[in-house]
C-alpha cells in the first residue's frame, strides 16, 4: 500500500479529484454572481437607479462583450423591462441563483460522499485481502479483534476524508486568500497586521495540535487493545471462571478504562486550549483594527470608508481559515490513522496474490508424487520441531506416522498442510515447490486435517460443504430487476477495486465431492458422516429442531401421519403407556396441569410464562367454571409440601433439581406467604398473591410430584375449561397459541414432539431414551430419512460452531475432509477427544472410504496417536525428537527401538 | 401411590426405618418412580452403577453371570433395596436384577443418595449395620462352606 494516505487518495481517485475540482470551480460563477444580484436589486428597482422618469425602460440581460478582434459583440440584445418588471425579473434570476447553487451543492456532496465511500470501501477490502494472504506465523502475533476494530472503525474517518482531500484546501485557501489580498488593497498597514496574525494562526495552531495527534494516536492504540482484550474475555469465560480470575480480568479492564479516560480528558483539555488561543487570536485582530485603524484615520492617513471596508472584509476571513486549520488537522488525523493501520498490514513474506488467484478450472490431478528434502521446521521460539528429514509420499501409498508428542510427525503434517512454512529445505510436488503452487491446486487436490477445527458461524450444512467452495461455479439466474441490481453491483465492486465474483453463485464444487449437481450430493454426504458417525448426532438435532410447515410440507403432513404409526409400534412392543397422547377431550396425566388447561404451545407474548396468569381472557374462562379457585387449593398444597420438603436445605443442594416448579430462593418467599394465607379464604386473598399461588399448579403433573392433588373431578373440570378456552377465544389471541390438534403439524414444537404427540410416561425407567430410539428408527425408512438429515443439517453451529460438543466438532471437521476427492490426505491427529475404540473404528472406515471414493493413486498420511493401528498402512515412519528414525512396512518394525517404545 | 404412602412403604425398608418421616418424603420426592412388567431388567451385570432401587411392590430374580449361563442366587420383595453396593464402592453391577412380576420401585441416584448418607448420618449408620451383617453372614457361610470342604478331603 502507498506509504501516504494523500499519495493513495490521489493514486486512486486521480480522475474524480480533477472533475470535482473543475465542478466546484464552474460552481464558484454563480456562487459569486448571486453575491452581486442583490446589490442591483437594491440600486436599481428599489431605489431608482436608472429609471429616472415615468415610463424610464432598461434593458434586461443584454450580454454583450469587447472582444478583441470582433470588437463589440452582442450575444443577446436584452428585453425593455419597466421598473416593476425589472423588480419582478431580478428577484426571479435571484431565485434561480439560489436553486442553482444549491443544485451545485448537492451534486458536490453526493460526489465527494460517493468518491469517500468507494475509497473506504477499497481499503477495507484491500486490508481484508492482505490477511487473507498473511503468512501462518503473522496469526499467532496478532488478536483478530483488533484487526477487525482496524478495518472496521479505525479506516472510517478516511472515506470522510477523501472527498475534501484536494478540494477543500483549494477552495477556502482561494477564499481566504481573496479576503486578505481585499483587506492589503484597502491599506498596506491593515494588511500587514491581518497578514501577521493569520500566519501566526497557521504556524501556532497546527503546533499545537501536534500534541492533540499524538493523543489521539494513544486513543486509538488503547481503544484497539481494549477491543482485543473484550473479545479475549469473550472467548476465555470458562477458564476465567475456572480459576476465578474474572476480578482479575475486572481489575485489567477498569485499569484500561482509567488509561482511555486520561487519555480522552488530556485530549479534551487540550482541545479547547487550542480553540480557546485561536478564537482569541481571531478576535484580536479587529481590536488591533480599531486601535491602529481608528489612530490612523483620527491622524487623517486612512478614510473611514476603508476601514469600515476592511473591518467587514475581515469578517470572511476567519471562516474559511478556521476551516483550513480543521482541514489540515484532519488530514493529519487521518494520516496519522493511516500509517498504523498500514503499518500493522505491512508483513513481509505476504502471500503472492497470483497463488490465490480464482479459478474455475475443474484442478487437474497433481504433477507428481510428495517429496520432503532435507526439510527443517522451527517454532516460535525458534526450536526446531523436525530436523533434515527427507521423506518420499508415493501416489497410492498409505503411510502412517507415529511418534511421541511433538516428535516431528505433527510438524511435518502442518507444513505440508501449508500452516507452518520450513525454515530451510523444500516441500515439492514432483518438480514444483508446494508453496509456489496456486492455493487453486494445492488447496484442493491436497487434504488437510488437524484437530483444531474452525467452524463458521452457520448451518452444519454450510461447514460441511465449506471444503468444496473454491470458486463461482454456477452464475445463479436473475429476474430483470435483480439483473440490474447486479451489474450496478459489479460496475460498482470494480470502481472500488473488488472482486465482483458473485456471492449468490453456487459455489460448491460437486464434482469433487462425487456428484454431478445438488440433486445427487446427498449420498456423498450420507456416506461420509456414516463413516464419521456423526449420523446419530444429526438425527438426534433433528429431532430437536422446531420445522417450519410451509417450507417442508411433504415431510410434516408424514409426520402426522407417523403418528399413528408411532402408536401401532409402541403397541406392538406391548409399551402402550410409554407415551400418552393428548386427546382434545382427555387430561394427559403426564403433562403438566398448565399444559391440559391450554393444550397447546403459547406463542404471543400475551399468554408466555407468567403473563398468563395477567390475560382477562383466561382468567374470566377460568373464573367462570370455579377452576381458580380449585388450582387456588392445589397451589397452596403444593407450596405447604415444597416448603415442608426443602425449608431446611441449602439452596445449593442437588435436590433442588426435582423441584421444577419452584427455585431455592423461593421457598423463604413462600414459607411468608404460606403464614400469611393461612386460614384466609380464597376471596379475602389479594390478586399478586392468588397469582402466585395458582402459579404453582401450573407446573403440577402428579405421576411425577405424587402430591395426591389431582382428582378426577379436577381433571375433568380441567378439560371442560380447556374446551371453553378454545371455543371461545377472541381473535386477537388466535396467533398467540398453536393449539394441540392430532391432524395437524405444530410448528412450535420439535420434531420428536411432532411425532410423540404426547408425553413419555415417568413411570417407565430411560422412557426418554427408549422412546427417541424407536422414533429415530421409525424416521429411518426411506424416502423420509433423507428429509431428516436434512432438517438435523440446518442446525446453526453456533459461534466457533460452539452448540456442537468437541467429539462432534472433530468427527465434522473430518468429515467435511473426507467429502472432498483428494490425492493426498494428510490427517494430523484429527479425533483426539474420541475414545481409543471409536477412534479406531473411524480410522477403519475412512481408509475404506478413501479408497472406494477415489482412484487407486490416492495417498493418505496419517499422524497416529498411537501405535495399534499401524498394521492398516503400507508403510510406517517413526519420529522421534524432530528426526525421522524409523521407516518401513509394518513387519519389518519389531526391532525398531523407538517403534517398541511407543508400544510399550 | 402417593407420596405419603411412599414413605410408609420406605419405613418399612430396614435401611430407613430408623430415619425421620419428613427426610424419607425428600428422598421419595427427590426419586423417581418407575415401573417394571415382569421379566424386565432393573440393571445387568457389568453396567455401571448409577442408581439403587427401593423395590415397592412386586419381586425381582437377582442372577449371576455364570460360564453355564445365569443362576438365580436369591429373590428379593417389598421393602429391600437393592444396587447399592455398585453405587457405594464405584464398582460394576455385581449382578443382574430382574423383576419375575409386574414391580414398581423407586429409583434412587447415586449422587442423591450419597448426599442423603453425608446430611444423615443416622442412615449412614443403618447402611454400615446392613452391610456389616450381610458380611458376618457371608463369612459364615464361607466359614461352614470350608469346614464341609476339609471333611470331604
Amino acid at each position: 500500500m502507498e506509504k501516504g494516505l494523500t499519495h493513495y487518495i490521489w493514486t486512486h481517485t486521480r480522475p474524480q479529484q480533477l472533475w470535482i475540482l473543475l465542478v466546484v470551480a464552474a460552481s464558484m460563477i454563480p456562487y459569486f454572481l448571486s453575491f452581486d444580484l442583490p446589490k442591483q436589486i437594491v440600486n436599481g428597482p428599489i431605489q431608482g437607479q436608472g429609471f429616472e422618469g415615468e415610463a424610464a425602460r432598461q434593458l434586461f440581460m443584454r450580454i454583450e462583450f469587447a472582444l478583441p478582434v470582433f470588437g463589440n459583440v452582442v450575444f443577446f440584445p436584452g428585453i425593455e423591462l419597466n421598473r416593476l418588471q425589472m423588480l419582478i425579473a431580478l428577484s426571479m434570476v435571484f431565485l434561480a441563483l439560489v436553486v442553482v447553487n444549491g443544485l451545485f451543492k448537492l451534486y458536490i456532496n453526493t460526489y465527494k460522499g460517493r468518491l469517500g465511500e468507494r475509497l473506504l470501501r477499497r481499503i477495507r477490502f484491500e486490508l481484508v485481502d492482505r490477511v487473507l494472504r498473511f503468512p501462518p506465523s503473522q496469526f499467532k502475533r496478532i488478536k483478530g479483534a483488533e484487526i477487525a476494530s482496524m478495518i472496521k472503525d479505525e479506516v472510517e474517518p478516511m472515506g470522510g476524508f477523501t472527498g475534501d482531500a484536494f478540494v477543500a484546501p483549494a477552495l477556502l485557501g482561494g477564499q481566504a486568500a481573496t479576503a486578505l489580498f481585499f483587506i492589503f488593497v484597502q491599506n498596506v498597514w491593515l494588511g500587514m497586521i491581518a497578514g501577521i496574525i493569520v500566519a501566526v494562526q497557521a504556524v501556532l495552531i497546527p503546533r499545537m495540535r501536534r500534541r492533540l495527534l499524538v493523543l489521539g494516536r494513544e486513543r486509538q492504540l488503547t481503544a484497539r487493545e481494549l477491543a482485543g482484550r473484550v473479545s479475549e474475555i469473550v472467548e476465555g469465560v470458562n477458564t476465567m471462571h475456572a480459576y476465578d480470575t474474572s476480578n482479575f480480568e475486572r481489575a485489567d479492564i477498569a485499569a484500561r478504562l482509567g488509561r482511555i479516560f486520561k487519555i480522552r480528558y488530556d485530549l479534551y483539555q487540550w482541545k479547547f486550549l487550542v480553540k480557546f488561543i485561536n478564537n482569541f487570536l481571531a478576535s484580536v485582530t479587529p481590536f488591533l483594527f480599531y486601535l491602529i485603524g481608528g489612530y490612523l484615520a483620527l491622524q487623517g492617513r486612512l478614510d473611514i470608508g476603508q476601514l469600515v471596508a476592511v473591518i467587514a472584509a475581515y469578517k470572511d476571513l476567519p471562516g474559511p481559515l478556521k476551516e483550513l486549520i480543521d482541514w489540515d488537522q484532519a488530514r493529519q488525523d487521518v494520516q496519522v490513522k493511516y500509517n498504523q493501520v498500514v503499518e500493522q498490514f505491512k508483513v513481509d513474506s505476504l502471500i503472492d496474490p497470483a497463488l490465490q488467484e480464482l479459478s474455475t478450472d475443474k484442478a487437474a490431478p497433481l504433477a507428481g508424487a510428495l517429496a520432503v528434502a532435507n526439510l527443517t521446521l522451527a517454532d516460535d521460539s525458534g526450536a526446531h520441531t523436525v530436523e533434515h528429514v527427507s521423506v518420499q509420499f508415493p501416489r497410492g501409498e498409505y503411510a502412517a506416522i507415529i511418534g511421541g508428542a511433538a516428535a516431528g510427525g505433527d510438524a511435518l503434517a502442518e507444513a505440508i498442510g501449508r500452516s507452518v512454512w520450513p525454515e530451510s529445505g523444500r516441500i515439492a510436488i514432483g518438480d514444483a515447490d508446494l508453496f509456489g503452487l496456486p492455493e487453486s491446486v494445492v488447496g484442493r487436490r491436497i487434504t488437510y486435517v488437524s484437530s483444531d477445527a474452525y467452524f463458521f458461524f452457520g448451518t452444519l450444512r454450510d461447514n460441511l460443504l465449506y471444503s468444496l467452495k473454491h470458486a463461482p461455479l454456477r452464475e445463479p439466474e436473475y429476474e430483470d430487476a435483480h439483473a440490474n441490481f447486479r451489474k450496478w453491483e459489479v460496475s460498482e465492486a470494480r470502481m472500488a477495486g473488488n472482486p465482483d465474483h458473485d456471492i449468490e453463485s453456487d459455489w460448491i464444487d460437486y464434482e469433487a465431492a462425487g456428484a454431478t449437481g445438488p440433486e445427487d450430493l446427498f449420498p456423498s454426504v450420507v456416506s461420509v458422516l456414516d463413516s464419521v458417525y456423526l449420523t446419530k448426532d444429526i438425527l438426534e438435532l433433528a429431532l430437536r429442531s422446531a420445522v417450519d410447515p410451509h417450507t417442508h410440507e411433504e415431510l410434516t403432513t408424514h409426520i402426522v401421519k407417523l403418528r399413528n404409526t408411532f402408536r401401532e409400534e409402541l403397541d406392538k412392543a406391548g409399551l402402550s403407556n410409554l407415551v400418552v397422547p393428548f386427546e382434545p377431550d382427555r387430561y394427559n396425566i403426564e403433562a403438566t396441569v398448565g399444559e391440559n388447561l391450554l393444550f397447546g404451545t403459547a406463542l404471543g407474548e400475551q399468554l408466555v410464562g407468567r403473563a398468563i396468569g395477567r390475560n382477562a381472557y383466561f382468567r374470566e374462562v377460568v373464573g367462570r367454571a370455579g377452576l381458580d379457585r380449585k388450582l387456588y387449593q392445589m397451589g397452596y398444597e403444593i407450596a405447604e409440601n415444597a416448603v415442608e420438603l426443602f425449608a431446611g436445605l441449602p439452596p445449593d443442594h442437588p435436590f433442588f433439581q426435582q423441584l421444577t416448579f419452584m427455585t431455592p430462593d423461593d421457598i423463604p418467599m413462600y414459607q411468608q406467604l404460606l403464614q400469611k394465607l393461612k386460614g384466609k379464604d380464597f376471596a379475602e386473598t389479594t390478586d399478586e398473591d392468588k397469582h402466585n399461588i395458582i402459579r404453582l399448579s401450573f407446573a403440577y403433573i402428579e405421576p411425577r410430584h405424587r402430591f395426591g392433588l389431582l382428582t378426577d373431578d379436577l381433571m375433568k373440570t380441567i378439560v371442560e375449561v380447556r374446551l371453553a378456552f378454545h371455543e371461545g377465544l377472541p381473535e386477537s389471541l388466535k396467533g398467540a397459541i398453536d393449539r394441540y390438534d392430532p391432524h395437524s403439524y405444530m410448528a412450535s414444537a420439535s420434531l420428536l414432539d411432532n411425532v410423540l404427540f404426547g408425553r413419555v410416561s415417568h413411570r417407565h425407567a430411560d422412557g426418554p431414551e427408549r422412546v427417541r430410539t424407536m422414533v429415530i428408527e421409525l424416521l429411518s425408512e426411506p424416502g423420509l430419512y433423507d428429509q431428516v438429515l436434512s432438517i438435523g443439517l440446518e442446525f446453526n453451529l453456533g459461534a466457533g460452531g460452539r452448540r456442537l460438543t468437541q467429539v462432534q466438532r472433530q468427527k465434522l471437521n473430518l468429515a467435511r475432509a473426507l467429502l472432498r476427492r483428494s490425492d493426498y490426505y494428510i490427517f494430523n491427529r484429527p479425533l483426539p477427544a474420541l475414545d481409543g475404540r471409536t477412534q479406531e473404528q473411524i480410522c477403519r472406515n475412512v481408509l475404506t472410504l478413501v479408497r472406494d471414493n477415489n482412484d487407486k493413486d490416492v495417498s493418505i498420511i496419517w499422524v497416529l496417536t498411537n501405535t495399534t493401528l499401524t498394521d492398516l498402512f503400507d508403510r510406517v515412519l517413526i519420529f522421534d525428537k524432530g528426526r525421522l528414525v524409523g521407516d518401513g512396512k509394518h513387519a519389518e518394525l519389531a526391532d525398531n527401538a523407538t517403534f517398541r517404545e511407543l508400544v510399550s | 401411590m402417593l407420596l405419603k404412602d411412599e414413605v410408609q412403604m420406605l419405613r418399612r425398608v430396614p435401611l430407613f426405618s430408623g430415619v425421620d418421616p419428613t427426610k424419607l418424603k425428600l428422598l421419595a420426592f427427590t426419586s423417581d418412580r418407575v415401573h417394571y412388567a415382569a421379566g424386565e431388567m432393573l440393571f445387568r451385570q457389568g453396567d455401571n452403577g448409577d442408581a439403587a432401587y427401593v423395590i415397592l411392590t412386586g419381586r425381582a430374580d437377582i442372577l449371576v453371570e455364570a460360564p453355564g449361563g445365569q443362576i438365580k442366587v436369591a429373590e428379593v420383595e417389598n421393602n429391600s433395596i437393592v444396587g447399592e453396593i455398585a453405587i457405594l464402592c464405584d464398582v460394576s453391577r455385581t449382578a443382574t436384577v430382574k423383576a419375575s412380576t409386574n414391580l414398581e420401585a423407586l429409583r434412587i441416584s447415586k449422587d442423591h443418595f450419597l448426599k442423603l448418607l453425608t446430611d444423615f448420618p443416622e442412615m449412614t449408620i443403618e447402611i454400615m449395620r446392613e452391610l456389616a451383617s450381610r458380611l458376618s453372614r457371608t463369612t459364615m457361610e464361607l466359614t461352614d462352606e470350608r469346614a464341609r470342604a476339609r471333611k470331604s478331603d
